[in-house]
């Protein structure tokens, strides 16, 4: 079985599709010969054609646009973000026109917008946002958010099959970092809207998703090593639409949960998941929904500055020995 | 001593059944307009009505330069456009009245909805996002290599947009089979063009992207639709890009709620003066194309159609008010399924 890297499980996800389906191709910034800021299209243009892989100007408005037009014509376009930090150029175009174009007009948008997402690489304010609550808000989206190899692939075979637009926050961290053995020939599909139990555990739960989840398994470990504590970790992978099921049913076993984001806390998307608890299953809680995130500043550049802002393993170690004493 | 008109050659390629049309398109988009006021002063047209009066022409005629399987975006003033993509009177009605039986269900207001078959794309309200979403059309009619055409309205005041920006250079970069139409009507609600923008002609913005332009009177029917045309057949034929300038005027106030006095009423007479039907009919006359019974039955053709339009809608109902949850997504995630709205709603409510 060969072992692919989370940025090749995507690349290979991708992959699958254009060969698949011809509605489908790629349009974005330095895609086609450069292969993408991350090499994610490498060898795209080569093997599919400019009129697959189009290379665009700088302009993220006009890129998601013209992927909202094309998919109203029957296409099936994924709009590479060079960062997703520039996605904000779009927000206007994603959020009045794409989100609503449904609901307004009964206008079906299949594209998938995706671009490298979140810190812990000294990107600095502008290559570092994992913007995933701008978007959050937003009826007509759909949000997903892989922390594994199989699921990189698994959710953009997925996005570009939906028929709804999605964002899918890659996240640059892992994408040469993890591996995951996936065998050749599976058709690996992760359904859009369902949930993962990363780890069992009995005695908290801890609700995270993207890069997080390998922070938050590293202090589940350290928890069971050094507290004898068992430890649950939920790997949402979808964002919107959220897994309720999987939320409740983990709160209803440990009766103690922690969530942890790498986005900023005000208005961070743990809130919502804390407003859910308790509206859905306040009586099984035995301690407060705490939440780890990172502080409420932009992103800082320096290492230490970064490290000090974005949430680390021994926080959440921190904040789990409190809901274990409570 | 009565002299018949003398016999023009029909222009354009135009039949003489063509123009009759155009005129039918013309006079229906006018008497739609003021019968639309009617309604909004009785209190049945809810919102804000924004009247196309004075720009007729432009619209009618750009959109009549289109064939079957082409697609443009209408702005708010292009009644007439979308009429001449085979929107009917009746729907427009529901849609302009809130009505259940309208094509948005009473979600979206005035001509805010589409017909892709027909070949037209409703807009939303903020400028200049159309024309990146028609050069994402224009691009995929490339990319398939149909040799269908996009065609996007823009005004005077969209121009200044990001959004009018990238469509127009992506588009152009792309050589995208698309047509982009300045509306130049003088005014964005209160602004006069000269607050918009620094350049004396619109269309010569279109040197910053590298693409033909042409500055039309917007108030001559078979100029605009002769300009159209060749700016179609250039993106058909895989030229790219065209943009046109069509120079008509507001004569009414941004919507029906403001009083226009920033316009000088001079500025309006003479707008008045230069009316696109009365040129339009005129020329029809004048040239021996129409006799003035062509033009009376057309009238009373778009009279009885009206009529009937308004009574096929005025008196269907509001839309349920449930009928306001679902349909945001394909499939309906769970959470929308649960209805928060009806789920959590205190029971004082009196909603």
């Amino acid at each position: 079985m060969p072992e692919v890297t989370y940025l090749e499980a995507l690349r290979d996800g991708m992959r699958e599709e254009l060969e698949r389906d011809d509605r489908v191709f790629i349009l974005g910034e330095d895609i086609g010969i450069y292969g993408g800021a991350f090499k994610v299209t490498d060898g795209f243009l080569d093997r599919f054609g400019p009129n697959r892989i189009v290379d665009t100007p700088i302009s993220e408005a006009a890129i998601v646009g013209a992927a909202a037009g094309a998919a109203h014509m029957g296409m099936r376009p994924i709009a590479e973000m060079q960062f997703i930090d520039f996605i904000s150029c779009a927000y206007d175009i994603l959020t009045n026109y794409v989100a609503t174009a449904r609901y307004r007009a009964g206008l079906g948008t299949p594209i998938v917008v995706r671009g490298p997402s979140g810190g812990f690489v000294r990107g600095g304010p502008f290559h570092s946002q994992m913007p995933e609550a701008a978007f959050f808000h937003t009826p007509g989206l759909k949000l997903v958010a892989p922390a594994t190899a199989r699921d990189a692939k698994g959710l953009i075979k997925a996005a570009v099959r939906d028929d709804d637009p999605v964002i899918y926050f890659e996240h640059k961290y892992l994408y040469r970092r993890i591996k995951e053995d996936l065998p050749e020939g599976e058709e690996i599909l992760t359904p859009i809207g369902s949930a993962r139990v990363a780890r069992e555990g009995t005695d908290l739960s801890i609700i995270t998703w993207s890069a997080m989840v390998w922070k938050v398994l590293e202090a589940a470990e350290q928890l069971e090593r050094e507290d004898g504590a068992s430890v649950e970790v939920i790997d949402l992978r979808t964002l919107i639409p959220m897994d309720d099921d999987a939320v409740m049913a983990t709160v209803r076993k440990t009766n103690r949960v922690l969530v942890v984001h790498e986005d900023t806390r005000t208005g961070g998307i743990a809130g919502e998941i804390t407003a859910r608890i308790n509206e859905h299953a306040f009586e099984w809680l035995d301690a407060p929904v705490r939440r780890v995130t990172a502080h409420d500043t932009p992103l800082p550049y320096a290492p230490t500055l970064e490290d000090y802002v974005l949430p680390q393993a021994e926080d959440v170690v921190a904040a789990a020995r409190w809901l274990l004493a409570y | 001593m009565v002299t018949s008109p003398k016999r023009v050659p029909v222009p354009a390629g135009l039949s003489r059944d063509q123009l009759h049309e155009i005129h039918y398109y013309l006079c229906l988009t006018r008497s739609f307009d003021e019968r639309l006021r009617n309604l909004y002063r009785q209190g049945k047209v809810i919102g804000g009505l924004y009247s196309s009066l004075g720009q007729e022409g432009e619209s009618v005629a750009s959109a009549y330069a289109l064939r079957d399987g082409d697609i443009l975006s209408p702005l708010i003033r292009n009644l007439g456009s979308m009429l001449v993509r085979g929107a009917r009177p009746v729907e427009i009605l529901r849609q302009y009245m809130a009505k259940a039986t309208g094509p948005t269900g009473g979600r979206e207001m005035n001509i805010h909805f589409n017909d892709l078959q027909l070949g037209y794309l409703g807009q939303i309200s903020h400028l200049g996002d159309m024309v990146t979403v028609m050069a994402g059309i224009a691009l995929s009619f490339k990319l398939r290599q149909e040799k269908r055409v996009g065609l996007v309205y823009v005004g005077d005041g969209a121009t200044s947009t990001g959004a009018f920006h990238e469509g127009v250079n992506f588009a152009a970069v792309q050589r995208a089979p698309l047509v982009v139409i300045v509306e130049h009507n003088g005014y964005a609600y209160s602004t006069p063009t000269a607050r918009q923008t620094a350049v004396e002609r619109l269309a010569d913005k279109a040197l910053a992207y590298g693409v033909p332009s042409e500055t039309v009177d917007g108030n001559d029917v078979l100029a605009v639709y002769e300009a159209t045309q060749r700016a179609v057949a250039r993106a058909r034929d895989g030229g790219g890009v065209t943009l046109l300038e069509f120079v008509t005027y507001r004569r009414r106030g941004h919507a029906e709620h403001d009083d226009q006095g920033y316009q000088p009423t001079e500025e309006i007479a003479a707008w008045e003066a230069n009316d696109p039907i009365v040129r339009f009919e005129q020329q029809l006359t004048s040239r021996g194309w129409a006799s003035p019974s062509d033009l009376a039955a057309t009238a009373t053709r778009v009279t009885a159609e009206l009529d009937q339009a308004v009574a096929d809608s005025e008196n269907d109902p509001a839309p349920d008010p449930e009928s306001a949850l679902g349909g945001v997504y394909a499939t309906p995630p769970p959470t929308v399924q649960r209805s928060p709205l009806t789920a959590y709603r205190a029971p004082t409510s009196d909603a």
